[in-house]
């Protein structure tokens, strides 16, 4: 008992950003077949009171430094820990503000399926899944949120039961199995060699006792199993087939961010701060992030679906980011992370608009489109500021993170994949001019004269992911920069010290 | 060596991921590689002249097996467990709409 | 009545015998739930066999006389609250300081009734496990009785 008078009360927040998510996706399935507005009420009340939490852990690590909460009170190695330093607060707050504003979205976006209930009960399940990734500090406890996450995900693929949203989930599990297989194999080949589980203690015995030919194959079995849930290109063919196929607002939280908490977010944690990041590994990120960048930019070149192309060029995105962190200098995670912040506001943004775009006109081929701006205004407009923040037009946050990258790779004497980079950033520019002339501008469609507005809820989130876009370039502020991003970079770069700081802040 | 054998079974439960064209077949597939990695993991936690790591009365606590992966090996098999019961439900609703379990008809999807 | 329960499911032998271990086998199922933490078994391989013994019920007599013992609507009410359960008992746990802390009494060790919150946890994730898959299996039987009434 004399450790609760030890600690500050706010210390003891941490297990609330998997626990509230938990219980209210079982109270609504409790509920929810009764009470008719309960689902929608009760749901985005928890989103709401997540980012309030997620806002209040950033003013949290100013003031304490890394926090670390032994669960159950078992001192760590023996127990479960969990963390909360920059880089979780950073993706925390990325999480909780695009599951708020999405689920403020799908207030009325759902309404066209049936069994709203069994939506926010597997969406709180996601966001329960995704939370529990990021804030663990121990390899298995990732291991069964990452299983969360995931399983949660292939149902919600498969929501609304039609012929190809069937195949698509179908395809998702078989692939997102086989790299559970891998990393759970990774795991155990992990353990045999060090014999523990938590993450800092991996990191210190590692470095004490050296690598070797085991801590090569561990990271091929992690980059292959985590580079699956993260969509790099050898492993990319689920996505464009996933990703289409769910409502609306599960493509704008599967595409924004979950395959960066559960792919992007656990391979740095893992690679820098575990295994410890050498330079064949960092080869190996960027030549990965250079392929994925080409790859997904040429195949989203000839998509007539709005969504399919939307999905490749969020593979293509995601190899922007790898590459920034993969690089390993400082410039180059900076400009990383910040990318990986904007790509989950302007992606999400764009998925709700092609998602009031179905809803509006009932398809997705572009071929049939043309002209909404004048019927749809909102929709218009914020998707105007979504594809020229993505493209790299100033003064819109994408701009300033793309151009750090080059920045950065021109700094490390990269001059190759910098080239490379200002190519794709001009092709992405290219298929989104497309998407922008042949569904929005020109001259509207017979077909398509008795089109309306959407309905508010999704006009204002559509309207508040805009607003973020335009003003995210303020993030490099030297103020706002100093607090927010650099910390986060900071706990990358420090790799495995990463070990110390964490022994350090057990009382 | 008995290591060597896991790697086995794994590999042909990925030969039959990839190759066998039936759904239900591909779920088999599944479930061998999961037994595979669960297999490779309980087996690391082996000792020598171990015995089962169960603390009775008046038990002296000698030579024990490592009971740590046991625990989590359990938790995978639920985990696995849940993924098969998922992807059953998902592949009789597709037989419901394509009308055939093979593979290669079910392409609605491509480009 | 009784030419339509000797229509569906098995043959009388199987009814005779199934009669006789039902019983028998849910109590097995407690027995384990409850010694968790005494002797292999706890909270899932407990809650296993329990849906076992449903589904045994259900294999030997058809579907609807297992339906009348445990409808869906009550077993997915089962599983919410195990749920519930667990997470109340694991925020419980802050009175003693820490998320999951083990407030309670602990007895003598190797008793019954010792070793704190532990035996609660069993039998929390005995409702969830045992009601969940009974759950999964009625829900894929009456998928596969949809596809069959096509």
């Amino acid at each position: 008992m004399m450790n609760l008078a030890a600690l500050p009360v706010t210390h003891n927040l941490l297990p609330f950003f998997v626990v509230i998510p938990l219980g209210s996706a079982f109270l609504v399935s409790l509920l929810g077949k009764k009470l008719r507005g309960f689902p929608d009420t009760f749901s985005n009340l928890t989103t709401f009171s997540l980012l309030s939490l997620s806002l209040l852990s950033l003013s949290l690590i100013k003031r304490f430094g890394t926090v670390v909460y032994r669960v159950g009170g078992w001192i760590p190695p023996i127990g479960i820990c969990m963390v909360l330093d920059s880089l979780t607060g950073l993706m925390l707050v990325t999480i909780n503000l695009i599951a708020f504003i999405v689920t403020i979205y799908s207030i009325s976006y759902m309404k066209r399926y049936t069994a709203k209930w069994k939506f926010y009960t597997l969406f709180l399940l996601m966001l329960a899944g995704m939370n529990g990734v990021i804030v663990t500090g121990d390899m298995f406890n990732l291991f069964v949120f990452l299983e969360i996450g995931a399983i949660s995900s292939y149902a919600l693929v498969a929501f609304g039961v039609e012929h190809e949203e069937l195949e698509a989930s179908f395809k998702y599990t078989v692939m997102g199995s086989i790299a559970s297989s891998f990393i759970l194999l990774g795991i155990a080949l992990l353990y045999s060699y060090t014999s523990s589980l938590n993450m800092a203690d991996i990191s210190r015995t590692l470095t004490q006792r050296g690598g070797g030919q085991v801590v090569f194959f561990v990271s091929v079995l992690f980059l292959v199993g985590f580079g699956l849930k993260a969509a790099l290109v050898p492993f990319h063919a689920w996505l464009p087939d996933a990703h289409p196929s769910a409502p609306a607002p599960i493509s704008a939280m599967l595409s924004g961010v979950l395959i960066k908490a559960l792919g992007v977010y656990a391979l740095a944690r893992i690679f820098f701060n575990v295994l410890g990041m050498t330079p064949i590994s960092s080869s190996i990120w960027m030549v990965l992030g250079t392929v994925s960048m080409v790859i997904g930019g040429l195949l989203a070149l000839g998509q007539e679906d709005m969504k399919r192309l939307f999905a490749y060029s969020s593979i293509s995105q995601i190899g922007y980011v790898v590459l920034g962190i993969g690089m390993g200098t400082t410039l180059g995670i900076l400009a990383g992370l910040f990318h990986l912040f904007n790509h989950a506001t302007f992606k999400s943004l764009l998925f709700l608009n092609s998602g009031s775009v179905e809803y509006a006109t009932g398809t997705r081929d572009l071929r049939k489109m043309g002209g909404l701006t004048s019927k749809m205004p909102v929709t218009g407009y914020s998707s105007l500021v979504g594809s020229m923040s993505i493209s790299g037009i100033p003064p819109l946050s994408g701009f300033w993170s793309k151009l750090l990258i080059i920045l950065a790779l021109v700094q490390a004497k990269h001059f190759i994949f910098a080239s490379i980079a200002v190519l794709v950033s001009i092709l992405t520019l290219a298929y989104y001019l497309k998407v922008q002339r042949l569904a929005f501008f020109g001259e509207l469609k017979g077909s398509l004269k008795g089109v309306k507005e959407v309905p508010l809820t999704m006009k204002l989130s559509m309207i508040a992911l805009s607003i973020i876009c335009i003003f995210g370039g303020l993030l490099l502020l030297p103020g706002l920069q100093k607090n927010f991003l650099n910390l986060a970079t900071e706990v990358l770069v420090n790799g495995n010290n990463y070990a110390q700081v964490i022994f350090r802040s057990i009382k | 060596m008995i290591y060597l054998m896991c790697l086995i079974l794994f590999s042909v439960g990925l030969y039959c991921i990839l190759v066998k064209r039936n759904l239900i077949k591909i779920i088999i597939g599944i479930g061998i590689v999961e037994y595979a990695v669960n297999l490779f993991f309980v087996l690391v936690g082996y000792r020598v002249q171990g015995r089962a790591p169960i603390l009775a009365k008046d038990q002296v606590i000698q030579n024990m097996v490592d009971p740590l992966p046991q625990a989590l090996v359990l938790t995978a098999i639920v985990i696995g467990l849940a993924v098969t019961a998922l992807i059953v439900a998902i592949a009789i609703k597709i037989y419901e709409k394509y009308g055939t379990f093979d593979i290669t008809k079910i392409r609605r999807l491509r480009g | 009545m009784n030419k339509k329960t000797k229509d569906t499911g098995m043959t009388l032998i199987v009814k005779t015998i199934t009669r006789l271990t039902v019983g028998l086998i849910l109590l097995y199922g407690i027995y384990i739930v409850t010694h968790g933490h005494l002797s292999p078994g706890g909270g899932f391989a407990g809650g296993v066999i329990i849906a076992l013994s449903f589904i045994h019920l259900m294999l030997a007599f058809g579907k609807d006389l297992a339906l009348r013992k445990l409808s869906e609507g009550v077993a997915s009410f089962f599983e919410n609250l195990g749920a519930i359960m667990f997470l109340t008992i694991a925020i419980l746990g802050f009175v003693g300081g820490y998320f999951f802390f083990n407030f309670f009494f602990k007895g003598k060790p190797f008793n019954l009734f010792s070793a704190g919150i532990i035996p609660l946890c069993n039998i929390a994730i005995c409702l969830k496990v045992g009601a969940g898959l009974f759950g999964v299996f009625i829900a894929l039987v009456l998928l596969g009785i949809d596809i069959k009434k096509e």
